[in-house]
């Protein structure tokens, strides 16, 4: 851990400073990747197959070369030399996975629909996209399977032929005696859900740029990414350039939520093709290709089991997955089902274990990291059959949670992680305060009582999550490819204002000014006189970017050591200065003090600058750079609930309150806090009541635009009632843990636990997600029968 | 091509337009006013809201040429000489955006709204923008901003 020697009084860092992101944003100067253009510039489109399985017979473009404003036309055939490697995928899980080689166009096949075939390159974005049209490709359709639960029957449509099977990967974690624990079980139950496949839905859709310098071949993309550090070194790779050579940009980011985290083929083909036309080339994503060519999220069948004693003691939880990968492996597909591997037993002191995870591929969009990644499928698992267990042993939810809560921490868990702080009875008692449970259960009995049509539902989601992945070794021992650390740049400059680099990358979570709050601190600076620099390789050649909630626990405590030793350093400096050992020195909020002299954090950074007085040996200049690699996850937690009306005539379901408390330790910004959480918290209540991607049997997407994938409007929620319990993590100097998923990953268990209670008296055991009028209605007509 | 008169932000442009050109790209491309944001082209997302006479209309769902002779306003044009128009400002203080690339529309769409209902419920406001998806903040901040611009004005 860091020296708390020169800690300053804390000023700005748990207060809701408004955000330095906004005035540009609010105003319409938004540099997002559609306003960024450059002279000469040409426009990509790509053609991609309507069919979710067809064999490329022949590529035709002489149509397409011949319009007016096309400048070039590719087969995947034709490009084929262009590629130095396959689109990147860093986490094959096991040893034996099988990795199937994936260009930015296909040439063979296609696997899914929305798979590009070809591409045309022309001067206008409209030409371009009339060009596309004019390309005949001829292909000869084959069957196709889309249904994660059909992907291994023996019958089903091979996606890659050489592997002879559909399955990608076996993945297994087992600990503690399960078999035992099942064998001298009292109780026992098992459930199988289904978390639906769900479409990430940025509000910005993606979109590249890429130039060639002329005469040194040195390549710049401009990507809407959510990882330019991860795409320099990727890209690189796939498109044949030295690392060193190519400088990779995020503008301004208008949304990712994990669909940015990924190496995409038309961020590989805007450089390639920039390289062979020497011109720029640019690519904006249409809305209609980004419901196909950009990742989804979930689609996996969970079956989870419970060993219980009668008291309701669980002693053994037991999990089998199976999950589609969808066509291709992208980025971290593979290892999407493993960021919940571990905390399926949730926040439960269950001593055996037992996971298997089979992945799959099927003839769909590839599935990637979509907010939660992992663990909302987890929590939806075991939050859903602890009240299973509960209605078994007609017990209480709330007191059955209890009696399995983890209450000493550190807890090291049967999986193998461990959980560094929590206190799950004090999120989950405030969030009883707050709902007033005695209160809507009376409510629930008197209006079943007199009959009313209109059913009270009560659901409860108790959870923890492990996000801000490290440290970098144990990543390595789980195969996935990069490390887990981060880093920061802080350089104070001659004139009074600091710089921070941050390898973190923001598309939406406010960086720029919680990262001010935190330099502000330390150095003793206002919030205005700091620039926090991201999202260019360029400026910022050190980070591992953004995602899985890490930023602020790995990016943002590596910027405080940075403003640390940027202290220790203007330490030295003052005690040359006010000729006392240094060790005399008081230092706050960026004033040195010794007796009656003192100087300022600024005038130090003049006097280091114009370095006339120095001490021996000391370095120009007051900047370091911190590089931090965190010694645990980050475990935030809480307890979420849901009070749902449904109308039993026609299975409408409102979600009428919504109450979160969430430990997500110390707070930098609370504004911003609670910004995340809100947004999370309506993506799952999206995935628990309304969204849906659903494919039909012959691989078309049906829900392929707003009209028919329900994203929620305002008009479809609530205001939602937050508050916190805070148990500062061990793990880290600020004390900090990550806040960006724990919403997405609460919220679909809280929703269907409250949508089940409120249907149980009628007989309907179980409820798929999304609980739409439809589901419900037919599940209580077939109860009825 | 067609000959189009049309005010953007009081400032009056005469421009040859092809007859498929949408409003969004006129203003984007032809005007440089890059702040109305392109979402979803199916009129359902309300990245793309501007005024046209004083009503909030998708203009991802208007042809250039549907706008000859109107009054167009656009974010750019909403704060005055650099002062934030108190439905800006109430985004800021509120914290009514994240990402922001729903902002431009959903600030347009809320002018629209105060325009005509001054004093909204939470239940008007929340139905008065079913037509602008924000996908970061769960509309709560959003929500907020209106009523504490309402609170305002």
């Amino acid at each position: 851990m860091a020296t708390t020697e020169t800690r300053t009084t804390a000023r700005v860092v748990g207060t809701p400073v408004p955000r330095k992101e906004d005035r540009k944003l609010v105003t319409g100067h938004g540099q997002f990747m559609d306003n960024i253009n450059l002279p000469g510039q040409l426009w990509l489109s790509v053609v991609r197959s309507p069919y979710a399985h067809a064999t490329i017979k022949r590529v035709g473009l002489e149509g397409a070369r011949e319009l007016e404003g096309v400048v070039a036309a590719f087969s995947g055939a034709e490009l084929a030399a262009d590629w130095a490697g396959s689109l990147p995928c860093a986490w094959p899980v096991t040893e034996e996975i099988r990795m199937p080689s994936h260009f930015p166009l296909a040439f063979d096949k296609a696997r899914h629909v929305g798979d590009g075939v070809a591409v045309v390159v022309a001067e206008s974005r409209e030409i371009a996209k009339d060009a596309a049209e004019l390309v005949e490709v001829e292909y000869e359709p084959l069957a196709a399977v889309t249904d994660v639960g059909r992907a291994l029957e023996p019958d089903a449509p091979i996606v890659h032929d050489d592997f002879e099977t559909n399955e990608c990967y076996v993945w297994k974690l087992d600990a503690g005696e399960i078999e035992q624990a099942f064998a001298d079980a009292e109780v026992t139950v098992k459930r199988s859900y289904r978390q639906q496949r769900l479409v990430p839905a940025a509000m910005e859709p993606r979109g590249a740029l890429a130039q060639e310098l002329p005469g040194t071949g040195e390549l710049t993309l401009w990507s809407s990414t959510q990882i330019p550090h991860i795409l320099r070194l990727t890209l690189a790779g796939v498109v044949g350039v030295p690392e060193a050579r190519l400088r990779v940009i995020a503008p301004d980011v208008g949304g990712a939520f994990g669909s940015k985290l990924d190496v995409y083929a038309e961020e590989a083909l805007c450089l390639a093709l920039a390289r062979r036309l020497k011109r720029p080339v640019k690519w904006i994503e249409e809305r209609s290709e980004a419901f196909n060519a950009t990742i989804h999220g979930r689609d996996v069948l969970q079956e989870i089991e419970l060993a219980a004693t009668a008291e309701g003691k669980i002693t053994a939880v037991r999990v089998r997955l199976v999950s589609a990968m969808g066509a291709y492996l992208q980025l971290v597909t593979p290892g999407i089902p493993l960021l919940g591997a571990w905390v399926y037993a949730g926040c439960y002191d269950i001593p055996a274990y037992s996971f298997e995870c089979t992945g799959v591929f099927t003839h769909t969009t590839p599935t990637d990291a979509y907010r939660g990644a992992g663990r909302p499928e987890a929590t939806y698992a075991i939050e859903r059959v602890v009240d299973a267990l509960a209605t078994e042993l007609g017990m209480d939810p709330v007191e059955l949670r209890r009696r399995n809560f983890i209450t000493e921490f550190p807890a090291t868990i049967a999986s193998g992680l461990t959980i560094d702080s929590g206190d799950f009875n004090a999120s989950l008692d405030r969030a009883l305060e707050h709902l007033d449970l005695d209160a809507l259960r009376a409510e629930q009995a008197e209006r079943r009582a007199r009959g009313d049509t209109k059913e009270l539902g009560i659901g409860l989601s108790t959870y923890v999550e492990m996000c801000g992945l490290a440290p970098s070794g144990i990543l390595g021992a789980i195969r996935y490819v990069a490390g887990g650390w981060d880093a920061a740049t802080v350089r104070c400059l001659p004139s009074g204002t600091v710089q921070v680099l941050t390898g973190t990358s923001p598309h939406g979570q406010g960086h720029e000014t919680s990262w001010s709050q935190i330099a502000a601190d330390e150095l003793g600076y206002e919030v205005d006189e700091i620039e926090v620099l991201h999202g260019d390789t360029t400026v910022s050649p050190l980070g591992m970017d953004t995602y899985g909630s890490r930023s602020l626990a790995v990016g943002g405590i590596a910027l405080h050591q940075a403003a640390q030793k940027i202290v220790a350093k203007a330490r030295t400096l003052a005690a040359h200065q006010l000729q006392v050992p240094e060790d005399e020195l008081d230092y706050e909020a960026g004033t040195f003090t010794a007796g009656d002299s003192s100087v300022t954090m600024k005038e130090l950074a003049f006097a280091a600058w114009s370095a006339h007085d120095i001490p021996p040996g000391f370095e120009p200049g007051l900047e370091a750079t911190a590089v931090y690699d965190p010694p645990n996850f980050s475990w935030p937690g809480g307890a979420h609930a849901a009070v749902v009306e449904i109308d039993t005539e026609t299975g409408d379901v409102q979600l009428i309150r919504y109450v979160a408390v969430d430990d997500v330790g110390k707070v930098v910004n609370p504004m911003i806090v609670d910004g995340q959480i809100h947004g999370g918290i309506a993506q799952g209540v999206a995935q628990a009541l309304f969204e849906e991607a659903v494919y039909d049997e012959d691989g078309t997407l049906l829900t392929s635009s707003f009209t028919n994938y329900l994203v929620p409007s305002a008009a479809e929620l609530p205001s939602f009632e937050l508050d916190r319990t805070e148990t500062p993590s061990p793990t880290n100097p600020l004390g900090v843990k990550g806040v960006g998923e724990t919403g997405a990953i609460a919220s679909p268990a809280a929703v269907m636990n409250a949508v089940a209670d409120a249907l149980a008296p009628y007989g309907v055991t179980d409820i798929d997600m999304p609980a739409t009028p439809e589901r419900v209605w037919r599940a209580l007509e077939e109860a009825r029968r | 091509m067609r000959r189009v008169s049309l005010a953007v932000n009081g400032v009056r442009h005469e421009l040859d337009l092809e007859p498929r050109e949408l409003l969004v790209y006129v203003l984007r491309e032809r005007l440089g006013l890059t702040g109305t944001n392109v979402g979803c082209d199916t009129s359902s997302c309300g990245a793309c809201t501007v005024l046209v006479e004083g009503e909030s209309v998708k203009s991802c769902t208007v042809l250039g040429v549907q706008a000859d002779g109107r009054d167009v306003t656009t974010i750019e044009g909403l704060a005055d000489n650099g002062t934030l128009h108190p439905i800006q400002q109430a985004f800021h203080e509120q914290h009514g955006l994240q990402c922001g690339y729903c902002t431009p529309g959903m600030v347009m769409a809320v002018v629209s709204l105060l325009a005509d209902n001054p004093d909204p419920t939470e239940a008007e406001i929340r139905s008065g923008l079913e037509g602008n998806l924000c996908r970061c903040t769960g509309y709560q901040n959003i929500v907020e901003a209106v009523q504490s611009a309402a609170a305002v004005a």
